[in-house]
């Protein structure tokens, strides 16, 4: 435990000193968020729930590979085989995943409230979207973290790592569309207790398999 | 003729299934017609496709508890089998969907699922073709199909369940229980799976006994 409190604050650190990821992360959300509001310009009001909400999640999403991708590059592979002699593969997976999830969370947050000022409201539940928010910045977290301990052992780490994602992440994206457009239309949420196990379960499966795999990653 | 009696099995069990998938009774049903013979072809590929989808993962996770780099090959060779087979029987599914739902590729859950896992395969060869170390190749590739094997999954047997499809069996959609009389099931319907599952597995074998003699000879 103490290990991965430890490992978790040394990534902080890192953020905070470099402030490369989060920085460029804000500005990358910032202005997708602008040039899809420059795109609707003139039509924000007829943006139908279905468009507006697809658009956020999507948006979500490519931000979200594109912050995981620089989870193992932002430290020399030197330093990598330092953490190795040093701390358990599982307490590095979930250390990192935990980051990851905090920074995505964060992210996302803050996209939120963007795309909200932005692109008008649209959602009535905000505590049903909300969680839908928190799920899928766990369910990422979880499977990018992988996926980016993978790509970066290939020359070409950021292609690599938009085609393993998108297919792995597609089964969460859609149901957390499901959830968030119940969230919009303010259904009762009861009526989503079948989207939100489901979610749920994908993450557990997610998170149990990146513990139980990365041993093997971190070997090479 | 011990070792490899399964074949002649395989192939025989499949050129019967053919002869009387085309010739052989079928019930009489509204809209589905003669296209009800679609069964015999289209869902055993399916079967066959998803029992080599299972044996990859197996041989993914053999690997990587003991390392030996033959588990590696056929993971590989069962998983490129499999993706032909899965084209085989989206082809042959889009032919049936054209005829009896008047749209090859209409918008249902299990036709999404299908298309996200050669989506994932396919990336799996990718990921395969941009390592040179043989080893490192062998280990990332194998954690990347249990971890696309295990998100693929909820894809293929939850969600379909939690939508409508067009499919037998969801949706109120009658399964092939009531589509089928026992006569098409044990007859036809089963001798084509085993057929399947067989003739892909010996396609396998093939694909891993020549990747096996490349390496001899590149050694």
């Amino acid at each position: 435990m103490k290990e991965i409190k430890n490992l978790i604050w040394k990534d902080i650190k890192l953020e905070l000193r470099q402030q490369h990821t989060i920085n460029t992360m804000l500005l990358y959300m910032v202005s997708t968020v602008f040039l899809c509001y420059f795109s609707f310009m003139l039509r924000i009001s007829s943006l139908e729930a279905i468009t507006w909400n697809t658009l956020f999640w999507i948006i979500l999403l490519f931000s979200a590979v594109n912050s995981a991708t620089n989870s193992f590059r932002k430290e020399s592979s030197g330093r990598h085989l330092y953490y190795y002699q040093l701390a358990k593969p599982s307490s590095i997976i979930l250390a990192k995943i935990i980051f990851n999830f905090v920074l995505l969370l964060t992210l996302s947050l803050v996209g939120f409230l963007l795309y909200l000022a932005f692109l008008g409201n649209h959602v009535q539940d905000y505590r049903i979207y909300l969680l839908a928010i928190v799920l899928g910045a766990l369910g990422f977290s979880a499977s990018l973290t992988l996926l980016a301990g993978i790509a970066s052992k290939t020359d070409n780490s950021s292609g690599i790592m938009a085609v393993l994602s998108l297919p792995v992440l597609l089964p969460l994206i859609n149901m957390l569309i499901k959830l968030s457009k119940n969230a919009i239309d303010g259904l009762e949420i009861s009526a989503s207790y079948d989207e939100i196990l489901t979610i749920f379960g994908i993450d557990l499966i997610v998170i149990a398999l990146s513990y139980l795999l990365f041993p093997y990653l971190w070997k090479s | 003729m011990k070792k490899y009696w399964w074949k002649f099995l395989g192939a025989a069990l499949l050129l019967y299934s053919v002869i009387f998938g085309f010739l052989g009774e079928v019930p009489r049903k509204e809209i589905l017609n003669e296209t009800i013979r679609m069964t015999y072809f289209h869902v055993p590929m399916w079967f066959s496709m998803m029992s080599l989808m299972i044996t990859s993962l197996v041989f993914s996770i053999r690997y990587l508890r003991k390392g030996n780099i033959v588990f590696d090959t056929y993971a590989a060779s069962f998983a490129a089998v499999s993706v032909f087979l899965g084209l085989l029987g989206f082809i042959t599914g889009m032919l049936w969907g054209k005829y009896t739902w008047g749209d090859p590729l209409p918008k249902d859950p299990k036709l999404i699922a299908v298309e996200v896992g050669l989506l994932i395969y396919s990336a799996y060869f990718i990921l395969r073709g941009s390592f040179e170390d043989e080893q490192k190749k062998a280990r990332l590739s194998a954690v990347y199909n249990i971890f696309a094997f295990a998100s693929f999954m909820p894809l293929v047997w939850i969600l379909p369940r939690l939508t409508d499809s067009l499919h037998p069996g969801n949706g109120g959609n009658p399964a092939f229980g009531s589509d089928m009389d026992a006569n098409m099931r044990f007859f036809v319907f089963y001798p084509a799976v085993i057929a399947w599952i067989i003739i892909g597995t010996w396609l396998a074998t093939l694909r891993i006994r020549l990747k096996l003699i490349q390496d001899r000879i590149n050694e």
